[in-house]
């Protein structure tokens, strides 16, 4: 039983107890109710939590007599049509009352029918005097505030002081001095880059005596191609990045080009409008670039399930969902996804309106686009251009060429055979548990788990006489990889074997198997041995090639059709002949087997080769041969001249040029030109439909359940739609981009605050809504937010007027009594002291060690993790783990491979989130598996070691120096006498034990057996795992 | 100057293992550790929960569910309106049924009905309640692990495991409070997630462990560091973590402090908790645990040792029960690998005198269909009814509840939905589940959502 039944059956059950209690108990109520005595007791008891001074659900309160006296919410003398009797006693449609709590018992409903019954007798002067009800102030747009006044001007470096100082003020406070130079410039450093500063960085910015020396730091940080790393992580993060898919199967999926673009783009300082714009709707914006459609990729992040037993529409609206709640915490900062299954409890969302920001959404393909990188669309472009003016060149000196290709097209325009499209019957054990869905134009789209072995039964009954041939179609969709159309990682497709068999209908059981006299195809390729992802583990030399290798009962042989790059995604056609036309005199069934033989051995990985979307026809025509024509190419044969676009009439003469024999050598010179068309990467996208898909308002959001129909709209509450806004995911980043939105501009600088100072000005920053926790600074925030929108949604501009605050300069050192007083920092008499990320923490090693790798974007990579994490039983299933071995091993945290299902342990240990769902705030957890992890870690070792090793040779001679220089490769500033006399004893002690033989160098120097080296490794060990190196101070 | 050394000292001594700036409360500056043990709601009757998960969703059919009729109309199409409604993972709901493939007799004092696949299970029915009406609301692996484990099938809340860790903390000092092992053909469907904190602090996550090398990553020393080395290292750090912590009187540096002494404890407990070569050969082979050679039997006998040392929650899980096809020989095998280990983990919690407060759960996500999927040798998924069964803690020993119809197909008597069963667990440990909640995004969280029935017949 689901769910919903479940919850019916109680419901059915608890109705049916209280009526009984009720009837037995009605006579019961007072004779005479009053009101001060029996009922405002349990209104404040029951409902003025959430319909009193405090909060005013659905702008009601219970409180105040003007508003409970209203002729709606209790009609003197009337209960039954009182709402307040409805709802509580659970009359009609909607939930009952109170909310999420128990319902009243029998008595106390029948107390409150009593006395609305009795005339609703309210004493002036009981209860609240005002009935105001006040819009939570998150929801109003925010004006940008007066500066306070506050005593001690001249500690105000920029607005941001005044607000602070104000608060501090008022608590009798005093700021913090400012940090010293070099405190201060690696705090600067990892807030904007994430990277530590180098000691000649350091002792540069101390030595710089200019008056604008930190803000010439800022702004060299500002423009590091590390500033888009660093803040694009905490993106990814909202945006619940991860390269996998997760659920079971957990597939590597190719979605790095989206990571870049977040990089790229906070690195030229898109403005955020823009920002979330083209990740909402780039795919819509006029003439959209390859960057803007990657950007979609945003809503692409949800995660996909292709387990066996799946429904694919389940998880199409689990991903929905998701989606919507990534856009309620990233860019809204509201919980939005409460009102997924009834009207929120708390923030003004209703139900339906849910739906309506839902349906913006709901309308799109999920596509997977080839994209290249900027090297490649120039190859591209020159490619094209080549062709263009070969092509021109033929025109050019064949005057009479438009003559001859009418003649041509006279020719070929109804040289087909007549096609009937058969809609067969899908065998469901035949299939391995891939779906076959079928589709409007008869054609089916292979979905779900993807078997990367299996042979699909179809299965039609036909009236067709003397059937001669069956066609094969196999067709683009939007929603296989690179448009299909098949269904392998590059949109290709390998057939093993076609098969047709049929039988009587009244004689089902005698089969007749269909000999095959030819096949033709509009694509044969010469014999290939398959691609490596495609190895089945077994000896044999698995080959695809032309038609012929479909029908030759040859289980390693395949039809194929990667014609490379530039055209393998191309649809395709085979036709399949009999060797006699089978009569059929009374009713016939047929079977149609698709082998699909040609995967991998692992189904749980990327290795299918099946048929992502075709058809199936027959046909009764004699000697029928596979239309050379591409599809595009008949469909303009089809149109009138008249009708053709230039480039459709073009589209045709390249195709026609190629049954010209005497352009033989053009010919040959652009199918050179095609074979250097670059390889590319594909990346999730969305695509729009062009049928609107409807949405439903699901009923306790199950998509089997499907309520009323909405249409797309934004809550009442909050602001309009802006006018001319279209009725698509533009529409909806347009309303979330605009002036007046009033969260999220809000939520943004929110989440800057709290990444500088670890708790932001809402410290839920995930929702600021009404059970938000108040705001700290709530003039700072509007101030902030208002200033974010003026300053035309810079990001820049807000990190650079965040830091060169006062608030931010200060000295991050803690006095008990301020400790006691303010324990989390929430009023700023000191600077942040923070532990940094978990990527962080290893940037801050591999820069300190020398080996890290600064390279910006590209595929993510494979640092060293231990491999039975990637097998069962710690994974469900075997996953790919190549540990580099060259200079990607170096690579900044970021760039680690993210498998849903199997977190990267050294992340994991600290609090990175894996991306199973949106994340404005990670915890930041302080653990023995994380010192474990820093202490014993193989990287970690790795590093220890280059650091000794770069010490050894770069830090100077004497043991003093080389000490200083390995601590500020590690924290920036020098060591005390102390703590260098400390690391000094550790130095010697370890070294003279590597020396005695007493513990053996070269195993912990990895190379040679040079005790000094081994002590300095030892030393270098320590530093790396030092609370100090790890943390922003 | 110097916060309060001592008293804070003084504060992680005596209250656990140091950990995170997360806690609600501050005590002189310090943090409160959030692993600190707390007291539940009321008085619990179990205080470990050992969690056997039998992931991919073992056949309720075959091992204790005993329906004379499914043998009986074996071949037959099931009745039309028992599928109105009912979606199947793979197969077409009208597909015939298939009879069950092994014996069952009557055990124990109590009589509980158990199939041949169970012999060591049938010596145990006078200690275990069986739940033979457990229903479901997912029927494919990931969302149904998820549901069982964190009561919902979207990712992103918190396991069962992180919810009891929360709520009570840990008693170990030196172990994580959460350990989970895997063993079998595969991993889990649901990943980590099955023992993830959702969006309970982190700390509150299950630590996997593994059967053999280091059971927790990177415990060893790195190659050329013997523990007088690791030793003196950390004796460094601890002074340079003093002398900073004394300029800058930040309270995390101590916790930071207190994290890596904790870490060089476990480098030696943890060791010492895998060393089976500790047990006697009785126990070893009551088990059938071979030390050195990992398996389910030494995962189970793991557990015991984990609880012993004060490991609030462990799960075992063990994949895959997946049976589409070869249901005969692949039931056969995964009981033989399962069945003497979990009969042995309830006896030998019993003579030690740690049943009574250790909860013992076996199950898997949901059940098998009726019906056959393929030739005659596979059941398909099956939300709608499937066993459990529990041991101590303060369940009720030598019961067996709830009934399913005679097919098997739907629960008629007694039904128990995974958020009933997780209602029932919480309050066997000390919680009223409506009030073990925690705020995340403007809202009270719960591990049975808005779900959820104490069954006040499992209780002893």
């Amino acid at each position: 039983m689901t769910k919903n039944s479940r919850a019916l059956v109680s419901c059915v059950v608890v109705g049916g107890v209280f009526a009984a209690g009720y009837a037995l108990r009605a006579q019961n109520a007072p004779a005479k109710v009053d009101f001060v005595r029996d009922v405002q007791p349990l209104l404040e008891k029951s409902c003025v939590n959430c319909h009193g001074a405090k909060m005013q659900m659905g702008n009601l309160r219970l409180d105040a007599k003007a508003s409970v006296l209203n002729g709606k919410v209790v009609v003197p003398g009337k209960a039954v049509e009182s709402t307040l009797y409805q709802r509580v006693a659970g009359i009609g449609e909607q939930a009952r009352m109170p909310m999420g709590g128990k319902p009243l018992d029998a008595a106390q409903i029948a107390l409150l029918k009593a006395w609305i019954d009795q005339g609703a007798v309210w004493p002036d002067g009981a209860g609240s005097a005002t009935a105001e009800v006040k819009k939570h102030w998150a929801f109003v747009a925010p004006k940008r505030p007066a500066l306070p006044a506050v005593q001690q001007k001249a500690w105000v470096r920029n607005p941001i002081d005044a607000f602070v100082l104000a608060r501090l003020e008022k608590e009798g406070l005093q700021p913090s001095a400012e940090a010293d130079r070099i405190t201060l410039l690696r705090r600067l450093s990892l807030d904007l880059t994430g990277l530590p500063p180098t000691p000649d960085e350091a002792d540069a910015f101390v030595n710089d005596k200019s008056k604008d020396a930190y803000e010439k730091q800022v702004e060299r940080l500002l423009n590091s191609p590390h500033y888009g790393e660093r803040w694009g992580r905490h993106w990814l993060d909202a945006a619940r990045y991860a390269d996998s898919d997760g659920f079971e199967k957990d597939k590597q999926r190719v979605v790095w080009f989206w990571r870049d673009w977040v990089i790229n783009a906070l690195n030229r300082d898109l403005p955020y409008d823009r920002f979330l714009t083209e990740q909402l709707a780039g795919d819509l914006l006029p003439n959209a670039t390859q960057e803007q459609i990657v950007a979609t990729g945003f809503l692409r992040n949800s995660m996909i399930n292709e387990e066996g037993g799946i429904d694919p529409e389940q998880f199409r609206m689990e991903a929905m969902f998701d989606r919507m709640d990534a856009i309620g915490k990233a860019m809204m900062g509201m919980t939005i996804q409460c009102s997924q299954c009834h009207n929120h409890k708390y923030d003004p969302i209703q139900q339906e309106e849910y739906y309506k920001l839902f349906a913006f959404l709901n309308n799109s393909h999920e596509a997977n686009a080839a994209v290249y990188t900027p090297e490649e669309n120039q190859k591209r472009a020159e490619i094209f251009r080549n062709i263009r003016e070969l092509e021109a060149g033929i025109q050019h000196r064949t005057p009479d060429w438009k003559e001859r290709m009418a003649q041509w097209e006279a020719k070929v325009r109804n040289d087909q055979p007549q096609w009937t499209v058969v809609r067969p019957d899908i065998d469901d054990i035949s299939t391995g548990g891939q779906k076959y869905l079928p589709q409007a134009d008869g054609s089916l789209l292979a979905a779900g788990y993807a078997p990367t072995k299996h042979r699909a039964k179809f299965t039609i009954k036909t009236d067709q006489k003397n059937i001669t041939a069956f066609r094969l179609e196999l067709m683009n969709d939007p929603n296989l990889p690179l448009s299909g159309p098949g269904r392998s990682i590059l949109g290709t497709a390998a057939l093993t074997e076609f098969d047709v068999e049929y039988s009587p209908v009244d004689d089902p059981k005698k089969i007749t198997k269909v000999k095959m006299a030819r096949a033709t195809a509009d694509v044969n390729l010469p014999e290939r041995e398959l691609d490596k992802i495609y190895f089945d583990k077994s000896k044999n030399r698995r080959v695809t090639g032309p038609i012929a290798y479909a029908i030759d009962g040859n289980d390693l042989t395949a039809w194929g059709i990667d014609a490379g790059p530039a055209r393998r995604n191309l649809p395709r056609k085979a036709v399949f002949v009999a060797d006699r036309p089978i009569e059929n005199a009374g009713g016939i069934l047929l079977t149609f087997y698709l082998k699909q033989n040609h995967g991998g051995w692992n189904s749980d990985d990327n290795m299918n080769h099946n048929l992502g979307r075709f058809r199936l026809s027959v046909t009764s025509t004699p000697e029928a041969v596979a239309d050379p024509l591409p599809a595009a190419v008949r469909e303009i044969v089809s149109k009138a001249t008249s009708e053709r676009s230039p480039g459709q009439e073009q589209a045709l003469f390249s195709y026609w040029r190629t049954t010209v024999p005497e352009w033989v050598s053009v010919n040959d010179d652009i199918e050179a030109l095609w074979k250097q068309h670059p390889e590319g990467a594909s990346q999730l996208v969305l695509h729009e439909r062009n049928e609107m898909r409807s949405t439903y308002q699901l009923t306790r959001g199950d998509f089997l359940k499907p309520g009323k129909q909405v249409q797309p709209g934004v809550p009442a509450a909050l602001h309009p739609l802006p006018k001319g806004a279209p009725m698509n995911r533009l529409g909806l980043a347009m309303w979330l981009t605009d002036r007046n939105s009033p969260t999220t501009a809000r939520s943004m600088v929110n989440r800057m605050w709290q990444a500088y100072f670890g708790t932001g000005i809402v410290a839920t920053s995930e929702d600021l809504g009404r059970q938000c926790e108040p705001p700290s600074h709530p003039e700072l925030l509007d101030w902030l937010a208002v200033e974010f929108m003026e300053r035309g949604w810079s990001m820049k501009h807000m990190h650079r007027t965040i830091v060169t605050s006062g608030a931010y300069r200060q000295t991050s050192k803690a006095t008990p009594a301020l400790l006691e007083k303010d324990p989390y920092n929430r009023l700023l008499a000191r600077g942040p002291r923070l532990r940094v990320e978990g990527e962080i923490v290893r940037d801050i090693a591999l820069a300190a060690s020398g080996l890290l790798n600064a390279k910006v974007g590209g595929p993510s990579v494979y640092p060293p993790a231990p491999d039975f994490l990637f097998q069962p039983p710690a994974s469900y299933g075997p996953k790919q783990w190549h540990e580099e071995k060259g200079a990607d091993r170096y690579r900044r945290g970021l760039y680690t491979f993210r498998y849903r299902s199997v977190p990267y342990p050294m992340l994991q240990n600290f609090d990175a989130p894996n991306g199973d769902f949106a994340c404005v705030r990670r915890t930041r957890s302080n653990t023995p598996l994380q010192a474990l992890t820093t202490l014993n870690e193989p990287l970690f070792l790795e590093m220890a070691r280059a650091l000794a090793k770069k010490t050894m040779a770069e830090g100077g001679s004497t043991d003093r120096d080389r000490i200083v220089y390995a601590f500020r490769r590690c924290m920036a500033r020098p060591p005390s006498d102390a703590e260098r006399t400390e690391l000094q004893a550790l130095l010697e002690l370890q070294t003279q034990r590597f020396a005695q033989g007493k513990l053996k160098a070269a195993d912990l120097t990895g190379s040679e057996d040079n005790a000094q080296l081994a002590g300095w490794t030892a030393l270098a060990r320590v530093l790396l795992n030092l609370d100090e190196t790890i943390t922003k101070e | 100057m110097k916060p309060n050394l001592t008293a804070r000292r003084w504060f992680l001594k005596e209250c656990g293992i140091g950990a995170g700036a997360l806690a609600a409360h501050t005590l002189l500056g310090a943090t409160v550790n959030p692993l600190a043990p707390r007291k539940p709601h009321h008085t619990p009757k179990a205080k470990n929960v050992i969690f056997l998960f039998m992931a991919g969703a073992p056949s309720h059919l075959e091992m204790f569910d005993n329906k004379p009729q499914l043998a009986k109309f074996d071949g037959t199409l099931p009745p039309a309106d028992l599928l109105k409604g009912y979606r199947a993972a793979f197969i077409n709901p009208n597909s015939k049924l298939l009879g069950p493939k092994f014996k069952f007799a009557k055990y124990g004092q109590c009589g509980a009905e158990l199939s041949e696949l169970l012999p060591h299970t049938s010596k145990i029915v006078d200690d275990i309640t069986i739940v033979k009406s457990m229903v479901t609301d997912a029927f494919n692996h990931a969302p149904g692990q998820l549901l069982m484990n964190t009561g919902t099938q979207q990712f992103g809340r918190p396991s069962f495991g992180a919810w009891v860790t929360y709520g009570l903390g840990s008693e170990s000092q030196d172990l994580p409070a959460f350990v989970v092992f895997s063993s079998g053909k595969k991993g889990p469907s649901g990943g980590s997630s099955c023992w993830g904190s959702g969006f309970l602090p982190t700390m509150y996550q299950g630590v996997q462990f593994r059967g053999s090398g280091d059971p927790v990553l990177y415990l060893s020393n790195p190659p050329g560091v013997d523990t007088e080395l690791q030793r003196d290292s950390l004796d460094s750090i601890r002074k340079l973590n003093e002398m900073r912590l004394g300029a800058m009187g930040d309270p995390e540096i101590e916790t930071r402090i207190n994290s890596f002494e904790m870490a060089f404890r476990m480098q030696s407990s943890a060791p010492e908790l895998m060393d089976l070569s500790k047990e006697s050969q009785a126990t070893l082979d009551l088990y059938g645990a071979v030390p050195g050679k990992p398996s389910f039997a030494n995962n189970c006998l793991l557990a015991r040792r984990l609880v012993e040392r004060g490991v609030r929650f462990v799960q075992l899980y063990h994949e895959a029960w997946d049976q589409h096809g070869n249901l005969v020989k692949d039931i056969t095998t995964n009981c033989k690998d399962t069945d003497q280990a979990c009969a042995a983990l309830v006896m030998d919690l019993k003579q030690r005198g740690l049943l009574k407060d250790t909860l013992v759960v076996w199950g898997g996500e949901f059940g098998r269909t009726p019906m056959v999927q393929g030739g005659s040798d596979g059941r398909d998924h099956h939300p709608n009814a499937f066993t459990m069964w529990l041991a101590g803690g303060g369940t009720k020993p030598g019961l067996t509840l709830g009934e399913s119809d005679e097919l098997g197909f739907n629960v008629v008597k007694d039904k128990v939905h995974v958020h009933d069963l997780h209602a029932t667990l919480l309050h066997l440990l000390g919680f009223d589940h409506l009030k073990l909640t925690y705020r995340f995004q403007g809202r009270d969280f719960r591990l049975t959502d808005v779900h959820g029935n104490l069954v006040p017949k499992l209780l002893a």
